[in-house]
């Protein structure tokens, strides 16, 4: 490539860069290669990493439908976009095995997928049985970064304390917790409510999904990660509350990242009230798009000054038949907004081009910070020696209006349909190929790789484990109380286990009369300490090394 | 009857001198020179402060905790709250699960009116949910009086709810009028916090404060918030304890959700520092949910909000259980017992707090004190106020006088005070309960069982005024369309995983425009005949000719 700029996250500068074998080899100028090799002419335009979009669900089914683009067309759009790697969802469905759904989205993808991908997998229902299948899939499958939902009431929706115990389980592998942050209860009640008045249409999707719901979820999300001491990724942040909170959280301290996503910074939930049913559904997404209209900018903004760090797409394309499905009952629509071949010229359109950041920080967030974020870096995300030849040459002065009619999907209908974007991807390569070039595509279907990533990336962990050692809580060392111990009415009707009873019983490190909780606990049959006389806890104990009174009632 | 001559009245919009004349417990007259039958007992003020006697908006007196009860019962209770200056508590009614609302109430009415030397009200808390509470809380706020209920969101798997069920108590309580109350803190986020606390062998009080951080506290009122403002349910947040949730508060009314906050009398004066204490017992004493904020600024930044009107309210949680009780938990903090004392230091520690160091000024102190419970709760006029009419409930504010907190001279029964040896400017000099005077020259006179039950009305106007106009406007509408003609997608018969879509959970929806039988109802199945078994279903799939003819109204270009 010849007489390009290249931008890195960092800096810009111009020189050549000569490709072989899908590594970047060289960078320089003069640079001494073998003659007859394919010469590129960057002149007047940017080298920039490959686009990586961190959120794409290119393979998981809804509703029993599979998406209308799958792995195949989905990098195919991605590579025409300036995308050279995907990250994709694997959903798991409740009751079936990581492992199973990870090997056969490994298996789709490495057939169809046209760009290097790599997988998170979403976690649907917790349980502590999943512990090894989490490690394997750390420790030698390549994943570290794991999804969960707060929504989807009864069907993906993980509690509280599901979330405690699995950010726990997280960052003692070294992966990231990633959240579908929605309150699915409020969701569920207000679905129910619009679906009694009689609103079935789009409408009641985003009525049914209000702003605040989405908060309160990423501000629980948050405060959940802080006590496990998990870093923590936020998919799809839609609303500008829910990117408010992320902004504090950082500004507290928090681990936490923010994905905005194409469909959120680039139009609004206006399109939810259109009169043409099919259109209105095509904007189906969760959260759901903005209906306030300067969400878009502030969304942009955030992103520019670093309070949301990543681009993604959540491409999930249905057609308009799939959505169809729920023409009675929105809750039915399933949801899904293209965007993955849009995304980088609506980064460029909105913040580049009007000035919000320039084009070091149009790279960062959209592939270096994500390739930092989920240990891909500096194979992916960066232009120097050794790196992945995964380089877009990117065109700031040419224009496209999007269209249903020209985009690389499957589907027919577009949510940024007519809108014209600045800045677009003129050359492509990906692996070292040229896929695009004088606006052919070029693809080869099954040409992607798997990009496994490895655990404590050390941009997120760094941090976290200096905490882990800060955080240690430690007891007060007191002798023992020996003063008098009220009587308890032995087991009356109405008393109410306490809540850690119900959890496993706890290892009694100082203390030696038996504790009151346990006593209530019955196992049935005979039990190894049956001959072991109980001591009841009322009694004062004179403890080992003798009386030391201290406790004093002045 | 009664004649307080030459006082300064002090309501919570403004002061001014005049005597006061009142009879069978109620004010008659205010003004000078007034007309009075003679030999009436007669106080001089001396141009001393007279103010409504205060309201302690939340009390649970010999409250039953896990078989025992906590260590001050109506009587002991309500003489410690009039002897520091409030003349009527609300308490709370704790029903068991498993219980009934009303026969708990019943028995709580027992116990006070037997026992409560003041007037006294009671909230209701609510601590399981189905449709049988439902009814109770109608019964309740329709014949006994009752305005108030509190959910928890803390207590797993003993009185926690979870969100949903926090969803359909709100609405279920704004459609009766009355005030949703939580006690925020993430019951999740609390026990596995606990059970790691007690993994590392952290047995004592200390572990009580680190598995409640400030956090868990701020995430609950937010999320409690939320669910108030989708439901359009005023929101009663008691026991603020720590900055960042009087911060979620204080942003939630400039955003204009219809919340209040109540600190008290614990997190207003003291601080959660003594948790570490090498005293198990005094360590013990300070044990209360949520806990006190480590943090040694929170009582200042506290104080501050409720001067500038953030927050509204205070109550004490009085809530105390002697050193004996607590030490059921002496080898495990989860425990101990819940609850600490401040009914008898609640006026004097604000007064102490904001007035004297010029916060607010002694109206405001009225306002925070008595006068926005009695609007919030719906006992205004008549509590709160100094006015003809209003209950004959008085005190005799003393700003000069000094005293040092301690267990010694409380009127508790407990044998630790948490603000022992703090020393306080401001107290009552004579207090009037009912038109009698129950303290003078440092004389408690109080009779037990003369405290009346004061029935609280639905819809306060303070509160509701403001709900009402919103659920005018917030009336949802659809998008009118014609029928979807295009293609639709035939979905593969119940794939094994799918699972049903929420909405199959509760009563068929109503359809009053779609012909069309819909996709879920089609999946609930009623065992037996049906009405309509002689109707054929009619597959959604099916493009249907919608009545009037098809209208292409889905153009794909």
């Amino acid at each position: 490539i010849k007489g390009g700029k290249i931008v890195n996250d960092d800096q810009s500068f111009y020189a050549d860069v000569y490709v072989e074998d899908g590594t970047i080899k060289q960078i320089g100028e003069n640079l001494i290669v073998p003659s007859g090799v394919k010469t590129v002419d960057a002149y007047g335009q940017l080298v920039i990493p490959g686009g990586i979009d961190a959120n794409t669900n290119l393979h998981a089914p809804q509703k029993g439908m599979n998406p209308a683009d799958d792995f195949y067309q989905g990098t195919r759009a991605a590579l025409s976009g300036g995308t050279t790697t995907i990250i994709d969802h694997a959903l798991v469905e409740p009751g079936t095995s990581l492992l199973t759904a990870f090997d056969q989205w490994t298996e789709t993808a490495e057939q169809r997928a046209c760009c290097d991908f790599s997988l998170h997998v979403d976690i649907t229902r917790w349980h502590d049985g999943l512990y090894e299948e989490l490690e394997t899939l750390v420790k030698d499958k390549g994943v570290n970064s794991f999804l969960f939902f707060m929504a989807y009431k009864d069907k993906y929706q993980s509690s509280d304390s599901q979330l405690y115990e699995a950010f726990s389980v997280l960052r003692d592998l070294g992966a990231i917790a990633q959240v579908h942050a929605e309150n699915g209860d409020i969701i569920d009640e207000e679905q129910k409510k619009l679906l009694c008045l009689g609103i079935t249409g789009p409408e009641g999707h985003i009525l049914s999904h209000p702003e605040e719901v989405e908060t309160e979820a990423v501000y629980r999300a948050i405060t959940i990660a802080k006590q496990a001491n998990c870093p923590l990724y936020v998919t799809k942040v839609m609303s500008k509350s829910a990117a408010d909170v992320i902004a504090k959280a950082r500004k507290k301290g928090m681990v936490v990242y923010g994905e905005p996503i194409t469909a959120g910074l680039a139009t609004t939930g206006s399109h939810y009230w259109s009169k043409d049913w099919a259109t209105a559904a095509a904007f189906v997404t969760s959260p759901p798009l903005n209906p306030d209209p300067s969400t878009p900018q502030y969304l942009t903004s955030l992103l520019a000054c670093g309070d949301l760090q990543v681009t993604s797409s959540a491409q999930a394309s249905f057609s308009t038949a799939q959505k169809a499905v729920g023409k009675d009952d929105f809750t039915l629509i399933p949801e899904g907004t293209n965007g993955i071949e849009e995304r980088m010229s609506v980064v460029w359109d909105r913040a580049v081009a009007t000035g919000k950041m320039d084009e070091n920080e149009f790279v960062a967030v959209t592939s270096t910070n994500a390739a930092k974020l989920f240990s891909m870096y500096p194979r992916k995300g960066r232009i120097a020696v050794g790196s992945d030849a995964d380089i877009v040459i990117w065109n700031p002065k040419e224009t496209r209006t999007v269209s249903a009619k020209t985009h690389n999907l499957n589907l027919e209908v577009n949510i940024l349909e007519g809108m014209e974007f600045r800045g677009v991807a003129s050359v492509v390569i990906s692996g070292g190929r040229v896929v695009l070039e004088d606006g052919k595509l070029n693809v080869i279907e099954g040409s992607g790789r798997f990009v496994p990533r490895k655990a404590f990336p050390d941009f997120v962990y760094k941090r976290i484990k200096a905490r882990s050692k800060m955080a240690e809580a430690r007891g007060v060392p007191r002798g023992n109380y020996d003063g008098p111990v009220h009587d308890v009415i032995s087991m009356t009707k109405s008393v109410p286990p306490t809540p850690t009873s119900r959890g496993p019983s706890c290892p009694k490190t100082l203390t030696g009369p038996r504790n009151l909780h346990q006593s209530g606990f019955t196992l049935a049959g005979a039990q190894i300490d049956d001959h072991i006389p109980r001591r009841s806890a009322q009694r004062i104990v004179a403890p080992p090394g003798g009386r030391s009174n201290i406790t004093s009632l002045s | 009857r009664l004649l307080i001559k030459g006082a300064k009245i002090v309501n919570d919009d403004q002061s001014f001198c005049a005597d006061i004349y009142m009879e069978d417990g109620v004010i008659k007259q205010i003004g000078e020179n007034l007309i009075v039958p003679g030999g009436v007992k007669t106080i001089d003020a001396h141009g001393r402060m007279l103010m409504p006697g205060g309201i302690d908006v939340h009390t649970r007196f010999q409250m039953p905790d896990r078989g025992m009860t906590s260590a001050d019962d109506f009587y002991q209770g309500t003489k410690a709250a009039l002897a520091g200056g409030t003349t009527m508590i609300v308490d709370h009614v704790l029903p068991e699960p498993g219980t009934s609302l009303i026969s708990a109430f019943e028995q709580w009415r027992e116990w006070a009116d037997s026992k409560s030397c003041c007037d006294y009200s009671l909230h209701v808390d609510i601590t399981e949910w189905h449709k049988g509470i439902q009814e109770e809380m109608e019964t309740l706020v329709k014949d006994h009086g009752v305005n108030s209920f509190l959910v928890y969101l803390a207590y797993k798997d003993v009185f926690q709810l979870t969100d949903a069920q926090v969803y359909e108590v709100f609405s279920v309580i704004r459609d009766l009028g009355a005030i949703a109350q939580v006690h925020a803190e993430n019951g999740d986020i609390v026990a596995e916090e606990q059970r790691r606390m007690l993994e590392q062998g952290i047995t004592g009080p200390e572990g009580h404060v680190l598995s409640r951080p400030e956090e868990v506290e701020a995430e609950a009122v937010n999320r409690s918030v939320t669910v108030a403002n989708q439901t359009n349910c005023p929101l009663y947040v008691t026991k603020v304890m720590s900055k960042s949730a009087a911060d979620v508060i204080a942003q939630a009314r400039k955003k204009g959700t219809v919340v209040y906050g109540e600190p008290i009398t614990a997190s207003l004066g003291t601080d959660g520092s003594h948790y570490w204490s090498k005293n198990w017992a005094k360590a013990a004493a300070y044990i209360t949910s949520p806990p006190l904020s480590p943090d040694s600024t929170t009582p200042d930044y506290l104080n501050s909000l409720l001067s500038c009107g953030d927050l509204q309210v205070t109550g004490s949680a009085h809530c105390p259980f002697n050193t004996a009780q607590r030490a059921v938990g002496k080898d495990d903090f989860s425990l101990i017992p819940e609850g600490v004392n401040g009914t008898e230091e609640r006026m004097s520690i604000i007064w102490d707090k904001c007035v004297v160091t010029g916060k607010m000024d002694e109206n405001q102190f009225v306002a925070v004190t008595s006068t926005n419970a009695a609007k919030i709760f719906n006992l205004y006029p008549r509590k709160g106020r100094i006015a003809v009419g209003s209950d004959a409930d008085l005190v005799l504010w003393d700003p000069d006088v000094t005293k040092i907190i301690s267990a010694k001279s409380h009127q508790s029964t407990v044998e630790y005070n948490i603000f022992e040896g703090t020393e306080v400017r401001g107290g009552p000099l004579v207090v009037i309960s009912q038109g009698k005077i129950v303290l003078e020259d440092g004389n408690l006179h109080v009779t037990e069982g003369s405290g009346r039950y004061v029935a609280r009305k639905p819809f306060p106007d303070y509160v509701y005024k403001r709900i009402k106009a919103r659920s005018r406007l917030a009336e949802l509408r659809g998008v009118p369309r014609g029928l979807y003609d295009g293609p639709v997608c035939e979905v593969s018969v119940t794939p094994k995983t799918m699972t049903p879509a929420s909405s199959t959970k509760t009563s068929p929806a109503k359809q009053p425009n779609q012909p069309v039988r819909n996709l879920h109802q089609s999946g609930f199945s009623l065992s037996g005949a049906q009405i309509d078994d002689n109707v054929p279903r009619r597959n959604t799939q099916r493009i249907v000719a919608p009545p009037g003819g098809r209208a292409n109204i889905t153009s794909l270009g």
